[in-house]
């Protein structure tokens, strides 16, 4: 499909344009299918070749409370949040007001002429839009009225900022998958609201968007979608689940696209997928899948977490491997179910009683969340060990762009595991008998057999009580005290299965620590942090526990901020705990409102603390 | 010799840990039975894997089956632990091994939602109305008025582990008592044949802390006021239908399983037709106001219904945990399918020329 450039506004531009660089939010009623429209906007810019991310921020509510979807463009690629709306679409009148005080001075307030505000904002450019009228032209039947009447600004926005209506074509037809009926209608309800907008409003703003070559090549995704199939690709065999926001889209679209891909020719599956009835089930079905020697994985957020930890505990200590995703929410309790934070971080990478410490992987785009969804596997039956990916609602659930998904460049490692035949080479290799819990090789990592090894002498009692190297029940204190200290070096030794840090910078004094979401705001922090006059080099953490490379970074810093989405400084505490030699250069750089940070906040509070 | 069964193992080849539960506990009794019926049957010991709880029940799968593989997880999650790992490989026979409280108090939710799901497994709830391995408080199972030394008059109803089985629709609901060996294997037999879940709830002492002679869990009570439904009597696939005395009609009835065993019910003192869920909630109700323990095979539903495996439709010709990478990971092609069709792609130079 050829993509034409860019109309021309009718009426001569603004003498200051501002192309490729602002925010537009969208301010509308949850439930009334606006996402559509917004998701055609995000690509239709995105197939005009420009940097864009789409936030939705929607209540816990499935109609009738307000809902905001933040669109922002940039041609250099900074795609954090961003706190100043240029331009405010306004369909909900009951927070017409509030939008309209949400416009920057200057920018623009285009809002349904059903809901006009009393007493416009003189300091904004407003345009009214004929949205019931333009929607009850349209021809659409009346049940489908509020959902054409949503692309009625589609087609507003795009007279005004120059919107390819060829890329808006090509965005609904991959929304509707084709289904020629609905993209007719929606296209031509757009198609519609342009003309209209031709011929009855004239452009007095700046704002205007030119194709770039920015996004050739690349794809937009959610987070989920790209966990789900990162999993896929992993060879996930057992699935069990409860749904929770945000991480009900994961287990759904892992199903369907296990359903689609994972069934043989004679029509059985290879896989297994449970709703359990509720997360202690869910985790202990997967915790048995993985003893069983099944890839198996469960999906939740915070809550679902809280109710997991003894089970978390009993995987850690009798050593199965288990890949929980952890999309996290904003807590504690039901907290903002709808809203981002990182704020389970102590709590997982400790979780349940006793002596634990466990491996977290940070992915913080679409890629990462793709590639730790297969990963995740390796490391995790390599390590006999659960491995919790702590993703979060607005990788989750937001769109995000990134490269088409890389299919794994490793062979799945299935981790020591032995099979019959296997059994008998063991022993004599290593000339003692085998044992469920002897470190031979010196790693820390046991070998296992699983259920349905026939071999005589195979077999062996899991449990979550003492137990020795051949898997007895046994209180004896020296034995524990071992157990649980081969379990510690197996975590110590294992840090080399896990994704190193990333590490960019120009080898300055101060030195920024972020990791998963974050990260996103963090390219354009650091150049606002460069203009006023602190260059800054920068590590992501990729893994917990800490690689060497995090000392080494913390060692070569004056100052070292660390950035993250919740109220404590979490990753901040951890750090210092485990390096008290560089515990006074960490400063914490933390905030938690349940949206994603800005790059703003990040610069000022790094510079106000630099001083 | 050690008498030898048609595998050629014997019974020791059945055995486990030496127990740590009281002597005289009914789990003891309980183990020699399943132990007894899988000899008998010559079930091969690596073809069985057990699961529990928590409690002294659910200790108990250590004193048996050494061969096997067995996971003791954590109180009242059973359940859903044996439903992840049976997924894994459906040439294996589960056997679950839970407590009353175990099952009615802290795991009711999951035990509930295995019975829906009707997963393959034999599920054993060895229930002496109190928490034995915390040291005999009320357990769910208790009757109302069971007054314990240390803990005064239980004032609440008790939960039937078999009415709750049923209402849950349960596919196998049984009742024994470990002081009953005989009917007891009977019906392990019979569980273990049975395509779906099997539900047996045994009356089984707890020495230690109930077993006083007026309460309903002690052996003096239950032997004295046993009221088996019939004369059960199990007979595998391969054997004949061999009667030892022939019968009137009507006094016995034959029921055959999926792979072709047979269930024979010899009548006691009435006909009791164990397909109709009605008449076992009935014979339970009545049972309440007669003050006696109803046992035998209250209810079973040999066809109509899928099992857990069947549902999940998983191959029968290979465990799924015995699949390859081949099998399990897509290839590069369905990838690029993905990535091309399924994903919104960004501007298009070749098609622009931009
Ligand atoms: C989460 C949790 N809560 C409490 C306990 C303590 N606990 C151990 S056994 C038990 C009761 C067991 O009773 P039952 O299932 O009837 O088994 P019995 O010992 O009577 O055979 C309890 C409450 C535990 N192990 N885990
Ligand atoms: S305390 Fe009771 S249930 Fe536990 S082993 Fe002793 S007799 Fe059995
Ligand atoms: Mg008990």
């Amino acid at each position: 499909m050829a993509l034409k450039p860019a109309p021309e506004p009718a009426s001569a531009p603004a003498a200051r344009e501002v192309v490729n660089d602002f925010s537009i939010t969208v301010a509308t009623i949850n439930g009334t299918g606006s996402q559509t429209s917004n998701l055609t906007i995000l690509r239709a810019l995105f197939r005009m070749g420009i940097p864009v991310s789409g936030k939705n921020i929607f209540p816990s509510n499935i109609q009738g409370l307000p809902t905001w979807y933040t669109i922002r463009v940039n041609k250099h690629g900074f795609l954090a949040r961003r706190d100043e709306h240029e331009i405010v679409i306004a369909m909900n009148p009951a927070t017409v007001h509030d939008d309209m005080n949400k416009v920057v001075p200057g920018g623009v307030f285009l809002y349904a002429d059903h809901i006009r505000p009393q007493g416009l904002r003189e300091d904004v450019i407003a345009y009214s839009m004929p949205v019931n009228r333009l929607a009850r032209e349209s021809g659409a039947p009346p049940r489908l009225r509020d959902y054409v009447a949503n692309m009625v600004y589609v087609g507003v926005l795009a007279y005004l900022l120059g919107i390819d209506l060829e890329a808006i074509r090509a965005a609904l037809d991959f929304h509707f998958r084709g289904k020629a009926k609905a993209v007719e209608l929606n296209d031509s309800v757009v198609r519609a609201a342009f003309r209209w907008a031709e011929e009855h409003l004239e452009k007095r703003d700046p704002y205007r968007v030119a194709p770039m070559e920015a996004t050739q090549g690349l794809i937009l995704s959610d987070g989920n979608t790209a966990a789900a199939l990162g999993a896929l690709f992993g060879g996930v065999q057992f699935v069990s689940w409860y749904p929770i926001t945000p991480s009900t889209d994961l287990a759904e679209t892992l199903e369907h696209y296990l359903r689609r891909y994972r069934v043989r020719p004679d029509g059985k599956h290879t896989f297994a997928v449970i709703q359990a009835e509720d997360e202690l089930a869910a985790i202990n079905m997967a915790i048995g899948a993985g003893w069983a020697g099944l890839r198996a994985m469960t999906a939740t957020s915070g809550p679902g977490l809280s109710l997991m930890t003894e089970a978390i505990g009993l995987a850690y200590y009798a050593e199965v491997p288990v890949v929980v995703w952890d999309v996290q929410r904003v807590g504690p309790s039901t907290g903002l179910p709808t809203r981002t934070q990182q704020g389970d971080i102590l709590f997982i990478h400790f979780a349940s009683h006793g002596d634990t410490e466990h491996i977290l992987l940070f992915p913080a785009n679409i890629n990462e969340a793709f590639e730790f969804g297969w990963r995740a596997f390796d490391i995790a039956e390599r390590l006999q060990a659960p491995v919790f990916v702590m993703s979060d609602l607005d990788l989750g659930m937001n769109h995000w762009m990134g490269q088409p998904f890389a299919y794994p460049d490793q062979d799945m490692d299935r981790g020591k595991v032995l099979w019959e035949e296997d059994l008998e080479r063991w022993e004599q290799e290593k000339g003692v008998p085998w044992g469920r819990y002897l470190d031979v090789d010196g790693d820390g990592i046991p070998y296992r057999t699983v259920m349905g090894n026939r071999r005589p002498g195979a077999s062996y009692f899991t449990r979550g009580t003492g137990h020795d190297e051949y898997a007895r029940y046994t209180e004896d204190p020296e034995v524990w005290h071992r157990m649980v200290h081969r379990i510690k070096k197996k975590y110590r030794l294992g840090r080399k299965y896990l994704p190193r840090p990333v590490e960019d910078g120009p080898g300055t004094e101060v030195g920024i620590i972020a990791y998963g979401t974050t990260d996103a705001a963090m390219p354009e922090a650091r150049y606002l942090l460069e203009h006023k006059g602190i260059a800054t080099d920068y590590l992501r953490i990729r893994a917990l526990p800490f690689h060497d490379e995090v000392g080494d970074f913390l060692a070569r810093h004056r100052a070292v901020y660390v950035v993250e989405a919740n109220r404590d400084g979490q990753m901040a505490m951890l750090l210092r705990m485990h390096y008290p030699q560089w515990a006074t250069r960490i400063h914490s750089v933390a905030r938690t409102d349940g949206l994603p940070l800005t790059a703003t906040f990040i610069a000022d509070s790094i510079a106000g603390q630099e001083g | 010799m050690a008498r030898t069964n048609a595998i050629g193992l014997t019974k020791a080849d059945y055995k486990g840990a030496p127990t740590t539960l009281c002597q005289g506990c009914g789990h003891n009794s309980i183990l020699s039975q399943i132990i007894a019926a899988l000899f008998e049957m010559n079930v091969r010991p690596e073809d069985v894997v057990k699961f529990s709880g928590i409690g002294c029940s659910s200790k108990a799968p250590t004193y048996m089956l050494s061969r096997s593989f067995g996971f003791n997880g954590l109180h009242g999650r059973m359940p859903a632990l044996a439903t992840g790992a049976l997924v894994a490989d459906i040439t294996l026979k589960g056997i679950g091994m839970s407590g009353d409280g175990d099952t009615a108090s802290i795991g009711m939710g999951h035990f509930k939602h295995v019975l829906r799901r009707n997963l393959p497994l034999v599920y054993i709830v060895a229930n002496n109305g109190v928490y034995g391995l915390t040291k005999g408080q009320f357990a769910p199972t208790a009757e109302k008025g069971l007054t314990l030394k240390r803990h005064g008059t239980n004032p609440y109803m008790p939960v039937d582990v078999c009415m709750e089985a049923l209402a849950g629709g349960a596919t196998f609901v049984a009742r024994s008592f470990a002081g009953d060996p005989k009917q007891l294997k009977a019906l392990i037999k019979a569980a273990f044949h049975h395509n779906g879940l099997a539900v047996i709830d045994v009356v089984s002492p707890c020495v230690t802390f109930n077993n006083e002679p007026s309460a309903h869990y002690s052996y003096g009570w239950a032997r004295d006021h046993e009221a088996p439904l019939h004369r059960l009597d199990f007979i595998p696939p391969e054997e004949e239908i061999l009667l030892d005395k022939p019968m009137e009609p009507g006094e016995r009835r034959v029921i055959r399983l999926h792979d072709g065993s047979v269930v024979v019910l010899e009548q006691v003192d009435r006909d009791y037709d164990p397909t109709d869920r009605f008449a076992a909630m009935r014979a339970l109700e009545e049972s309440y106001r007669r003050e006696v323990l109803l046992t035998g095979l209250l209810y079973i539903e040999t066809e109509g219904r899928e099992n857990l495996f069947q549902v999940l439709n998983l191959p029968e010709d290979k465990p799924l945990n015995r699949m390859t990478q081949e099998e399990l990971r897509p290839a590069a092609s369905v990838l690029e399918e993905i990535n091309a069709k399924d994903m919104f792609h960004g501007a298009d130079v070749r098609v622009n020329g931009r």
